[in-house]
């Protein structure tokens, strides 16, 4: 118990959370953009599969980690466009259109990293993210320490919350895309192009989603090795349920799973005899009861899940 | 006078559906303009070609003289058209301002300034005498105050067209009044308005000229001041209506009554989880019609649900001829013979994608003689559909067409014959004649005093006045989930009845 203790109070421990975190803060919050305009993004997990894909090839060939995160942003812009174009333009089931972009993007990485990197004995290395080092944060204390070591995935992932707060919160296009999400009749009455919002929401939600496979490819491991996302983009989209849309509750959403996460690699080092599978589904069971306890669906934005039809 | 607006040949079909048929029209600046039809006649077509809705097949809009293409409701919102739906266009869990930003966004820079606008709008709504709480959201307020937000909104715009959809459909009379205060006044200012509506008193009252529409053709234009009442109703309806018969009251007298439904200290949470009915007691007598008055949203759908089995009673009882029913399940219920017509007929009272046959069978298909050892008897149910289509007049052209093609008077008498033709003790009817023409509510209140004069008891839900006092032997008023008065019809009129709607203390009650 002591050892267990030890192993959570301190600094190296809050790091773990902060690094655990990233990748499904950057899927999360980039998904309450497409959630809010009323577009389901089950897609989450194939995109930031593809996301950690891409950034990796990009980075391993060109030994450019920046230029990789260029790449990757231009390609969550694309996964945005191909989800937004099944599910607002043909107006295809939200779901099964992200069930099959999963399978895809499953299968697309694994096939193209063989075709690409070939199978080989040692795990090839690609140039990660330099650390990142900002003044006035890094000298404030504990908070400084948590993020010293961090990469810019990290900084964007935790403002994106204030950020999107504020675009909610106070600007015209936070307004229209709640309104779209909520009333998409309402809102077109009202001379708001419904579809332009909800293409513009997608596109968010695919860039953060890519940009959080990133975190852990050119932002963590270093490596690619196949589903390595291994269902975060689900524990994402539970994330968003849990946080009930708004960017403080998907944080704090994010946050409890990245302890979860930090804690169970922490009880794997501690030689507990016990299979190692049983802490790694640690965060898994964690998505299972949070979602018993936040199953109110009145939170969720009424358009959710409805491709808009203007009668005619 | 200068016209605002001018319609030339607008026609617009929906497949083999004309719902308007060249239509001509002329709207002079300053105007209360009243469009009066039954419904499907295409009034609301006819205005969602002009606001952007839909694009007409054919013809010309003319804006001040130039033509003009309104192709999308922006197109119109620039010209200066602004439309307030009958079903509100209002985000529900917005607040009011943000509402009214809305409306207005594309003459807005990236960042709301709450604060500015707020006063902004707030200046707006004092020169127009307009007033409701600017931070309050949507789902909090009364549907009038809804409507207000509507009117603020299309204000915002700098409407100088303001259209209004059956805009007192929803509206307590002292409502209504207001509303028509308002509307006077925004043509004094030389706006125009554009008025929907089937209520004939209410064109006579508010327009300046009124312009009947039948089978999507406008049939006649008058200035209100000469103009003959039964020449609009014969425009209107195409035929000669008789004046409805006063009908007479239950045939039990009242003291001897048996009572069936004893509704004891009720309490139900809405979908919010607030309490929308708050300990209500009633009882409904053998033979009897007790009518519920009350603005939309002060407990009767939740009342109504609660005594259907739809919706847990948090608190209270319920007795169905001296049997405990609090909380029991809809089958329960039905076999006790209590039938329910629902509010909302598309979603609760009939599945659409569902033939007209296999409506009949719901609530029942699992009893005999409609199924044998798990089986359907086809022959048996066809047999009986077609009696009660047959009986009840229901234009069907084949029993196996899809529910949702039906038109909304054959669908109500639809979900009647099923329900009804369950011999049932107790009806529930909620807003049964919502959105019917005058024929088909007409054919309700008959079917509903006929049953009450066979000795069933029926609670009847409905925002009309006038047909509450027509049918109800007794009314009782709900008023934010209690209640706020009970009165024999006979001694009801309309002043009284809206008076204990918005609430006010009653002004006499019921002898005893």
């Amino acid at each position: 118990m002591i050892d267990i203790l030890l192993a959570i109070l301190n600094i190296s421990f809050l790091q773990a959370i902060v690094n655990m975190s990233t990748p499904l803060l950057l899927a999360a919050i980039g998904d309450i953009y497409s959630e809010r305009a009323g577009v389901l993004n089950i897609g989450l997990e194939g995109m930031m599969l593809i996301g950690a894909f891409s950034s990796f090839v990009i980075s391993y060939h060109f030994n450019n980690p920046y230029m990789a995160l260029i790449v990757t942003i231009i390609i969550g812009f694309g996964l945005g466009i191909f989800h937004a174009f099944f599910t607002v333009t043909l107006k295809a089931d939200q779901v099964i259109t992200a069930l099959g972009e999963n399978i895809l993007a499953l299968g697309l990485t694994s096939t193209l990293y063989r075709i690409i990197i070939g199978v080989t004995e040692i795990q090839p290395e690609c140039p990660g993210l330099p650390v990142l080092y900002i003044p006035v944060i890094n000298r404030i204390p504990v908070v400084g320490d948590i993020m010293s070591g961090s990469n810019i995935l990290v900084y964007i992932a935790f403002l994106m919350p204030i950020i999107t707060y504020i675009i909610f919160e106070y600007t015209s296009f936070g307004l229209s895309i709640k309104a779209v999400g909520e009333n998409p009749k309402a809102a077109d009455s009202l001379g708001i192009n419904v579809n332009v919002i909800r293409y513009i929401a997608v596109i968010i939600s695919g860039i953060f989603a890519a940009l959080g496979g990133a975190s852990l490819t050119i932002g963590g491991l270093k490596y690619f090795f196949d589903n390595m996302t291994a269902g975060r983009g689900f524990i994402a989209f539970a994330a968003v349920i849990f946080g009930r849309y708004t960017p403080l509750g998907v944080f704090v959403g994010t946050l409890l799973f990245g302890v979860s996460d930090a804690f169970q690699l922490r009880l794997q080092t501690l030689g507990i005899q016990l299979p190692y599978h049983i802490f790694t589904s640690i965060p898994y069971i964690v998505t299972l009861l949070v979602m018993i306890f936040s199953r109110q669906t009145s939170f969720s934005p009424k358009a959710l899940g409805k491709a808009y039809v203007r009668s005619s | 006078m200068e016209t605002l607006l001018e319609l030339m040949g607008i026609t617009k079909v929906f497949g083999d559906n004309v719902a308007n048929d060249g239509v001509n029209l002329k709207i002079f600046k300053g105007e209360i303009h009243v469009l009066l039809g039954e419904n499907g006649a295409g009034k609301t077509t006819l205005m969602n070609c002009i606001s952007g809705l839909y694009i007409p097949n054919q013809g010309k809009i003319f804006w001040e003289g130039k033509e003009i293409q309104v192709k999308t409701p922006q197109d119109a919102v620039k010209c200066g058209i602004g439309m307030v739906h009958q079903h509100f266009m209002l985000v529900d869990n917005l607040t009011v301002l943000e509402n009214i930003l809305l409306s207005g966004l594309r003459k807005r820079f990236v960042f709301l300034n709450k604060k500015q606008q707020k006063r902004e709008v707030l200046k707006l709504m004092r020169s127009y005498g307009l007033d409701v709480d600017l931070d309050a959201q949507i789902w909090q307020l009364p549907v009038g105050l809804r409507q207000r937000v509507e009117i603020i909104k299309v204000l915002y715009n700098d409407a100088k067209l303001i259209i209004l959809d059956e805009p007192t459909a929803v509206l307590t009379p002292y409502e209504t009044e207001e509303l028509f205060k308002v509307l006077k006044f925004l043509t004094a200012q030389g706006r125009s308005v554009i008025f929907i509506t089937h209520k004939l008193e209410e064109a006579l009252r508010i327009g300046d000229r009124i312009s009947v529409m039948r089978r999507g053709k406008i049939v006649h234009t008058f200035f209100s001041t000469n103009v003959d009442k039964n020449l609009l109703v014969r425009l209107m309806m195409g035929e000669e209506i008789e004046e409805r018969k006063k009908k007479k009251s239950s045939k039990v007298e009242k003291d001897k009554r048996e009572t069936i439904l004893d509704v004891r200290d009720l309490y139900v949470k809405n979908n919010q989880g607030t309490i929308a009915v708050k300990g209500i007691s009633l009882e409904v007598g053998k033979g009897e019609i007790l009518g519920i008055a009350g603005v939309a949203g002060n407990g009767q759908s939740e009342l109504v649900e609660a005594l259907a089995g739809l919706r847990l009673a948090i608190k209270g009882k319920v007795y169905f001829k001296n049997k405990d029913i609090t909380n029991a399940p809809p089958r329960l219920l039905r076999n006790l013979g209590i039938v329910h017509i629902p509010e909302d007929r598309h979603k609760h009272g009939m599945i659409g994608e569902f033939s007209v046959k296999e409506n009949f069978l719901i609530g029942s298909y699992y009893r005999y003689p409609f199924s044998k050892r798990m089986r359907l008897q086809h022959e048996y149910i066809e047999e009986y559909a077609r009696m009660w289509i047959k009986k009840y007049n229901i234009k069907v052209s084949d029993i196996r067409m899809k529910a949702k093609y039906l038109s909304g008077g054959n669908q109500q008498k639809l979900i009647l014959a099923r329900e009804l033709g369950k011999f049932p003790e107790l009806i529930i009817a909620a807003y049964p004649t919502r959105g019917l023409d005058i024929l088909a509510t007409k054919f309700v209140h008959e079917k509903l005093l006929e049953y009450r004069d066979k000795g069933t008891s029926i609670i009847f839900v409905s925002s009309e006045l006038d047909e509450l006092r027509e049918v109800s032997d007794r009314i009782i008023v709900l008023f934010r989930g209690e209640i706020a008065g009970s009165l024999a019809a006979k001694e009801a009129d309309n002043q009284t009845l809206g008076f204990l709607m918005a609430g006010g203390a009653p002004l006499f009650s019921e002898r005893k």
